[in-house]
This record gives structure tokens, C-alpha cells and sequence, in this order.
């Protein structure tokens, strides 16, 4: 199996803080590699790093095998083969659902809008939203709007999936009909990246997940190892913490 | 079962009893407020109308047969001045934007632009309109330049559309400027350029964010055509003016005035509406 993404060392600061400590990681395709760690541990910016829209001090990223941080690189042709879901959405709210999700592949990946529209259409019927195909963006509870920015990222069928706490800012009910929608994509073999609260959820998709702490991996393995017995003591207390939440 | 039982409702009668009691204060209020309106402005007509000088003020800016005389006229003239705002408002739009857009961007190959349009937007935006008509209505025709218009309209318009430009440039950069930056992560990490993340994403909302400020520019716009009458054009001001010195009686002022506000407060009033309905969509936007 061939690695999506590949992290080497990857170093990011923002003035004095060092926000990633030399982080190395490996995504092979069709598995899905879940951040987790305390707010503020590094998990957003290692997502945004991946995604070009923030560039790193040191180290490296390679997608599909070629360098992407590499300043020479075509940063638009390199975000073309990403998808990215943010927390708070982030649809445009001057363009329908239909047009948010179009918007990319007829401006950028050059489709005919029937095709688009077509392909628009499949995705959000696949996803129960196909009757608010026609809606602005307000008029859409939080997790329909998340389900249509998650379809919005895969209307161009990128080769890797980037998921920024995509529940974090939906209440308790509406995070079920999101994460189904993400484990649905997880069951289509598509390669992602989470960063994530939902521990359970985490154990259902995650092939590896990797614990960080002030910008480290502390902690990696598979869901049953780092989740449910884990080794380092920082792990542990974090998923005390969690646990007394009432999140695991 | 839940619809049956609300169209089944009917008051209860504490309810009832409030409803009266909310009939009785409003009924209270209205009379007070009456009261009150026809106390004050009822004393202030007096005062006006009993004044010793009362009859010289309704001869010299009042006079109703006076008024209807010159009507056409200023008429006439408050014509050019809308020509002059709609042609001129349109030049402004197609500038203002091309400054904002140029004030913004991050492209190296148009740094010295970006300089050249900070520049002229400081010194337009900075000098008297007034002073700016005076140089190029009358400055502009005496370089004697061949190829270039004396016609003072045409001038007179440039010299506005030279300075309300900068307002402009200024009123739709701060709409870019106020479109959150995550709306631009998300375009970008769907692959759109920051050209296109502008024209598709960023511009669509930032200029639906500045219609109000900006039907509040084109209300002084029209207001500011007004001063293209110094350079001869006849305008609604100089109409008046012209009537004015004729006759030493300053009814065609009111006049002009009179016809410039008919059109001026119900822009006003429409801009006021749309600045709260933004208002009020923002404020029920959320996390967006």
C-alpha cells in the first residue's frame, strides 16, 4: 500500500511558540489517521499545514510521493487533490447548497455545470440532502450544513480527505448524522485525516490514531491500543479528562 | 393531535383581561403623544407666523407665484444634475472598484499600482471637492491641451468622479476587508485561485455588505453635483442662482432646495431600511 500523505519532520511556530515539534507521520491510502489531543495541542495546524494555508519552518509533506512544501510548488494544483472540512463550515453564503458544492468543479476542475450538477445531485441525494439542493446555507441546520461541506470537499474527489473537528460546533444530536456521513466515506476507502473529540467515533474509523501533546505524537497506534490501553501517561490523563466529560 | 388542540385554543380570560389592559396604555400613550405634537409645533408655528419679520421671510423665500415662475427652469437644470449623477455614478462604480481590487491585492507584478491607487486615494479623498472642480474646470481648459474637452459638463463631472472614486474605493475595500478570512481558506483549499476566490467568493458578499454606505455616497452625490454650478454649468443650483440675482428675491433657492430634498429623503429613508434589514441578516447569521 503506497502512502497518500507523508510527514517528515514537519517543524511550525508562530513567532516564539513551537506549535509542531518535528512531527512525522505516514497515511497510506484508503485509511483514515485520527488526531486527537487537548485543544491547542497542534491537531488544526498540522491539518492546515497539510493543506498548504499555512507554510512550515522545517521538514517536509509529500503527497502521492512528491514534495508539497516545496515553495516552488503550484499550491492551487496541489489543494485540488485536498479536501478540507473546517468546524465551522465555512460555506459561502451568498451561493445555494447546490452552487457551494459546483463552485470548485466548474471554476477549477473546468466540468460542464451539467455535469457538475449532475454529480452535485448524486452526492446530496446519497446524503438526504437532495430536496435542500436549491436552499442557502442559513436556512440549514448546523449538520446539514456540515454534510454539505463535507460533499462540497468531495465533489472533486480528492485524493485525501482533511477533517478539522468537523462536530465541534454542532449539538449532540446533530453530530451522529455528520459522523455516519464521515463514516460512510471511511466505508468508499477514501484516505483522511480527522482531528477530533468524538473518542468513539475515533475507534470506529480510525486505522491509527495518534495522541498529541504541545505539538509531539506522544502517543500512536491502533484505536484499541492508544484509546483503550494506553502507554504513555499523558495519554492517560488526557482520556481521563475525556472520560469525565462523558465523550468516551 | 397537537394541531387540533392550537386551532382549538382560545384565550384564557387572564389573557383576555391583559389584552385590555395593553389597549388602555396604548390608547393613553396615543393621546399624550398628540397632545404633546400639537403643543409643541402648534407654538412654534405661532412664534414663526406672529415674528415682526414673518411677512418679509415669506416675500423673500416663500413666494408661492415667484416659485412657480422659475419652477421650470430649476427643473431644467436639477435634470442636469441627475444626468450628471447617474452618468457619474456609473464612471465611479467601474474606478472604485478597480481601486479596491488594486489596494488589495497581494500580486507582486502590481506592486507599484498598489502604491500608485493608495496614493491618489489619499489626495482625493483628502482634498476639497470644491478645490478639485476648480483645478479641472478650469485649470484642465487652460494647459490648452488639444484633443481634451473645454465642455464644463464634462469637466465638471470629471472632477466629481475624480473624488467620489476615492470615497468609493474606500467604501468597497472595507467591505473586502470585512469578509472573514475562513471564507477565503475554504475557496482556496478548493483549489480556487485568489483571483478567483476574490471574484466568486470574497467580492459577491463584500459588495452586498456595502450597498447601504454606498446608497448613502450616491445620496451625496447627487447633493454634490451642486457644485459643478460654479464652473457655469446650469445646473439647479445656478438656475436659481440666475433667477435669484435677477430679481433679489431668494425663492428660487427654496425651490431648488425643495426639489432636491423630494428626491434626496426618500434615498435616505430607503438607505436607513436597507441598513437595518443588513443589520438584522447579520446579526441572524451565525457562526457564518
Amino acid at each position: 500500500m503506497s502512502n497518500v500523505l507523508e510527514l517528515v519532520n514537519v517543524r511550525k511556530s508562530f513567532g516564539p511558540d513551537v506549535v509542531l515539534h518535528d512531527l512525522s507521520l505516514k497515511v497510506p491510502e484508503h485509511t483514515a489517521t485520527v488526531l486527537i489531543g487537548a485543544s491547542g495541542s497542534g491537531k488544526s495546524t498540522l491539518l492546515r499545514c497539510i493543506n498548504l494555508l499555512e507554510s512550515i519552518d522545517d521538514g517536509q509533506i509529500f503527497l502521492d510521493g512528491q514534495e508539497i512544501s516545496d515553495p516552488l510548488i503550484n499550491v492551487d494544483e496541489v489543494r485540488r487533490r485536498l479536501g478540507m472540512v473546517f468546524q465551522s463550515f465555512n460555506l459561502f453564503p451568498h451561493k445555494t447548497v447546490l452552487e457551494n458544492i459546483t463552485l470548485s468543479p466548474i471554476k477549477v476542475h473546468g466540468k460542464s455545470a451539467d455535469e457538475a450538477n449532475a454529480h452535485a445531485l448524486h452526492l446530496l441525494k446519497r446524503f438526504d440532502l437532495a430536496d435542500k439542493a436549491d436552499q442557502y446555507p442559513d436556512r440549514l441546520s448546523g449538520g446539514q450544513q456540515q454534510r454539505v461541506a463535507i460533499i462540497r470537499s468531495l465533489a472533486v474527489s480528492p485524493r485525501l480527505l482533511l477533517l478539522d473537528e468537523v462536530t465541534s460546533a454542532l449539538d449532540p444530536v446533530l453530530v451522529n448524522e455528520v459522523l455516519s456521513a464521515v463514516r460512510d466515506l471511511k466505508s468508499d476507502g477514501m484516505t483522511m485525516v480527522l482531528a477530533t473529540h468524538e473518542m468513539g467515533f475515533a475507534t470506529q474509523v480510525a486505522d491509527e490514531v495518534c495522541f498529541l501533546e504541545s505539538g509531539n505524537i506522544v502517543e500512536r497506534g491502533s484505536a484499541e491500543q492508544v484509546l483503550h490501553n494506553p502507554q504513555n501517561a499523558k495519554t492517560q490523563e488526557f482520556l481521563k479528562r475525556v472520560h469525565q466529560a462523558g465523550r468516551l | 393531535m397537537s394541531e387540533k388542540k392550537s386551532s382549538a385554543w382560545s384565550p384564557s380570560s387572564r389573557e383576555l383581561e391583559r389584552r385590555k389592559s395593553r389597549r388602555r396604555i396604548s390608547r393613553k400613550q396615543a393621546s399624550i403623544a398628540a397632545a404633546s405634537s400639537i403643543f409643541v409645533l402648534g407654538t412654534l408655528a405661532i412664534i414663526l407666523v406672529t415674528s415682526p419679520g414673518w411677512e418679509t421671510v415669506k416675500a423673500t423665500f416663500f413666494d408661492i407665484d415667484y416659485g412657480r415662475e422659475v419652477f421650470p427652469t430649476v427643473v431644467q437644470g436639477l435634470w442636469i444634475n441627475l444626468q450628471l449623477t447617474f452618468i457619474g455614478g456609473a464612471a465611479i462604480g467601474v474606478i472604485a472598484l478597480g481601486l479596491a481590487l488594486l489596494r488589495t491585492t497581494k500580486s507582486p507584478a502590481l506592486t507599484p499600482f498598489r502604491f500608485l491607487a493608495t496614493a491618489y486615494v489619499d489626495i482625493f479623498r483628502g482634498a476639497p471637492l470644491i478645490l478639485i472642480i476648480l483645478l479641472v474646470g478650469f485649470g484642465v481648459p487652460a494647459l490648452g491641451l488639444s484633443g481634451v474637452s473645454s465642455n464644463v459638463i464634462f469637466l465638471g463631472t470629471v472632477a466629481v468622479v475624480l473624488t467620489y472614486s476615492a470615497y468609493v474605493a474606500e467604501v468597497i475595500r472595507s467591505g473586502i476587508l470585512s469578509i472573514h478570512p475562513s471564507q477565503r481558506a475554504a475557496a482556496r483549499s478548493l483549489g480556487l485561485t485568489s483571483g478567483q476566490t476574490m471574484r466568486f467568493v470574497v467580492l459577491p458578499q463584500a459588495i452586498r455588505r456595502v450597498v447601504p454606505p454606498l446608497l448613502n455616497d450616491f445620496v451625496s452625490l447627487l447633493k454634490d453635483t451642486g457644485l459643478v454650478s460654479i464652473l457655469g454649468v446650469t445646473d439647479a443650483v445656478r438656475a436659481a442662482q440666475i433667477n435669484a440675482s435677477r430679481t433679489f428675491n431668494y425663492t428660487p433657492y427654496v425651490v431648488a432646495a425643495i426639489l432636491f430634498l423630494l428626491i434626496t429623503i426618500p434615498m435616505t429613508r430607503y438607505t436607513d431600511r436597507a441598513i437595518r434589514q443588513r443589520t438584522s441578516a447579520q446579526n441572524s447569521e451565525g457562526a457564518i
